[in-house]
């Protein structure tokens, strides 16, 4: 475990040494193919150094008397969306389990609503925004954050219920027969076959799930103009990228860290279900 | 070492169900509206009427009168508990008005026309800005002083309705914008113009225009000036359409008294908040900052003096639709022609689309309070940017 947690920081420091070293190496004018840019420009505008970005972390996000430390307002503003991505990823894995149980028990179900889970992930966030907030807003004591999390569970689900669904689907038909010669019912059957068999594929799937709910939380709030999160930092500090580069970028690296922050409390679940996990599926 | 297994498991989960109870506890408060709405103690909260009003953006100081308003109390005084609710990247003011989710939107006149034609049912009760901020900008080597110097260059655009004073000016000029110039589709920050790609960009007076001054030059080390830029400004070159206006629900002007009565108290107190914005700039600058931009207080103090320029002087009264500025504004949404060959609206809206009614009341009362509400005598102040807006 200390191996994989120092291997995810040597990855961060890897990342920002690649930054630091197109910085330096690659021409200013960035890559292009034609008329298509495949590589940035390197200049301090597009690219400012990883330094100048944690020394503006630690200056006042702007010159009003008693302004916060931009770090400070970064890290409320990520909290806030942990929390959103949290709600959303919490709701994503119940509905998605709850789906490929339904999947599981009735074949029926599984070839009706498959397709349907799949195609549910083609419809853009820009469309689905406006009509949750629509419907939210008819709803008494419906938050405005709540839309957000709804967002960021629906693109959850998805990969939770196709994981959980292939890990349920996964116990050997050997040991199926075992059970039905033991003349187990399908609740015996899922507790005490099914359920651990499935845990190698359900690991990956809340992982996924996961770094979707944060994508979906992030893209939400952008999309419905849901304010305090780190997404809405990001617009709005990108509005003084001209004269202040580094505050965009500050929030970027808030972004990441909730990603990290997230795949971090899956991977806590994973020790706690370390007894079923033999091996695990690659993501 | 089963159960201790077990045990681990079943603490891991339940501190996952915590973690996940937590985030929706820790409900995010919605800071926008509540740091903007009026502090209303529970004894008087019964007695306000409450009213939500869509902006366009994140609170700034282009909404400044209504900062100001929630501020100051305008809207209290009137027996308002109203909320300002900040707009998303998707949010589209005006259709949230329509489909009854807030009681008034702030919206540009070309782009709610475009909606009523769609279907929404919305009125214009109150044009607060009189003139365009919208302005093409670029660097002097670049030599565009007319809007014939256009021709043969990259030209920015940020399209979704906004690009049709641009496309007005080039018709106007004799230039044919989809041969003799490249239009650029132009993001929401000016990088693309401080690298190059963009000779000319879109930019609003109040913002983006800012934005340049605030970068650094990297051959002085110090910051661009308006020296350093040519400005065809839209509304001086006679190609300028109303922008901001405050809009309200068309079928409920016409049969409840109730909101009649609060669209006028709405249009008063948001003209007194403008007032206010007027005579005290740093101050509103800093409320805004205060009411949750995130953008730097010397960013909204030019903004709040830019948007004034928009506003003051207001001959006709502060907030009046002026019927030859709105044909001039329902013309060029007719006749212009946008890159895909679109007009803004195809017919001259109906006789629904704006009154007077509500803002004449509203002026009467606060000249009744001595208030000025033409700002014949408006000075614009002089503004210093810092880096980045800070």
């Amino acid at each position: 475990m200390t191996r994989r947690v120092l291997l995810a920081f040597a990855g961060v420091l890897l990342l920002g040494a690649v930054w630091e070293l197109y910085k330096d190496l690659g021409p200013a004018t960035g890559v292009k193919v034609g008329e298509l840019a495949i590589l940035p420009r390197t200049t301090d505008l597009a690219m400012p150094h990883l330094w100048t970005i944690l020394d503006r972390l630690g200056q006042p996000v702007s010159s009003l008397p008693g302004s916060l430390p931009l770090v400070v307002a970064v890290l409320q503003a990520c909290l806030v969306t942990l929390g959103i991505a949290g709600a959303g990823w919490g709701l994503g894995v119940v509905f998605g389990f709850l789906l490929a149980l339904l999947m599981q028990a009735v074949s029926l179900a599984e070839r009706a609503v498959l397709p349907f889970v799949i195609l549910s992930q083609t419809v853009p966030v820009i469309a689905l925004a406006p009509l949750v907030v629509g419907w939210g807003a008819q709803l008494p004591a419906w938050q405005e954050w709540m839309s957000v999390s709804l967002i960021a569970a629906y693109l959850a689900f998805c990969p939770i219920a196709v994981g959980v669904l292939r890990g349920l689907k996964s116990a050997e038909a050997t040991q199926l027969e075992l059970l039905h010669s033991y003349a187990a019912g399908w609740w015996s059957t899922l507790t005490r076959l099914r359920l651990p068999a499935s845990v190698a594929y359900l690991l990956p799937a809340l992982r996924l799930g996961a770094s979707s709910a944060v994508v979906g939380a992030v893209v939400g709030e952008v999309s419905t103009g849901t304010e305090g999160g780190i997404g809405r930092a990001i617009v709005e500090y990108a509005q003084a990228s001209g004269g202040d580069p580094a505050k965009p970028w500050a929030a970027i690296l808030g972004a990441v860290a909730i990603g990290l922050v997230a795949v971090g409390v899956v991977a806590l679940l994973g020790i706690a279900l370390r007894r079923f996990r033999r091996w695990e599926v690659a993501a | 070492m089963k159960h201790s297994t077990r045990r681990a498991a079943i603490v891991g989960a339940a501190a996952v169900t915590a973690l996940v109870l937590a985030g929706c506890s820790s409900s995010p408060s919605p800071s926008s509206s509540s740091s903007a709405s009026t502090d209303t103690t529970s004894s008087s909260a019964a007695a306000l009427t409450p009213v939500k009003i869509q902006l366009q953006w994140a609170v700034q100081a282009q909404f400044a009168g209504y900062v100001e308003a929630v501020k100051q109390g305008y809207y209290k005084d009137l027996g308002l508990d109203v909320t300002l609710v900040p707009a998303g990247s998707d949010t589209v003011p005006q259709d949230q008005l329509a489909k009854g989710l807030v009681d008034y939107a702030v919206a540009w006149v070309p782009k709610a026309l475009a909606s009523r034609e769609a279907g929404a049912k919305i009125t214009d009760v109150a044009q607060f800005f009189q003139r365009s901020g919208t302005t093409q900008i670029s660097f002097k080597d670049k030599g565009i002083t007319t809007i014939a110097g256009l021709k043969g260059k990259n030209v920015g655009s940020w399209g979704y309705g906004n690009e049709f004073e641009l496309y007005a000016g080039m018709t106007g000029a004799g230039l044919d914008p989809a041969t003799d110039v490249k239009v650029v589709t132009q993001a929401f920050d000016m990088n693309g113009f401080l690298s190059g790609d963009i000779d000319a960009a879109q930019a609003m007076t109040y913002n983006e225009l800012a934005q340049v001054l605030e970068s650094t030059n990297p051959k002085t080390g110090k910051l661009y000036t308006l020296a350093d830029l040519n400005v065809l400004d839209w509304s001086n070159l006679g190609y300028g359409m109303y922008q901001d206006a405050l809009w309200a629900d068309t079928a409920k002007l016409a049969g409840d008294t109730a909101y009649q009565d609060t669209t006028t108290k709405v249009v008063e107190a948001t003209a007194e908040g403008w007032i206010y914005a007027r005579d005290h700039v740093a101050q509103t600058a800093a409320d805004v900052v205060a009411a949750g931009s995130q953008l730097g207080l010397s960013h909204q103090e030019w903004q709040t003096n830019e948007v004034n320029k928009l506003i003051w002087p207001s001959p006709d009264g502060l907030g009046v639709i002026v019927k030859a500025q709105w044909d001039k504004t329902v013309q060029i949404a007719k006749s212009t022609k946008n890159g895909s060959g679109d007009t803004v609206i195809k017919n001259t809206p109906d006789a629904d689309a704006y009154t007077n009614t509500y803002v004449d009341k509203a002026l009467a009362d606060l000249k009744a309070k001595g208030l000025d509400v033409t700002g014949a005598a408006y000075q614009p102040i002089t503004v210093t940017l810092n880096a980045g807006g800070k």
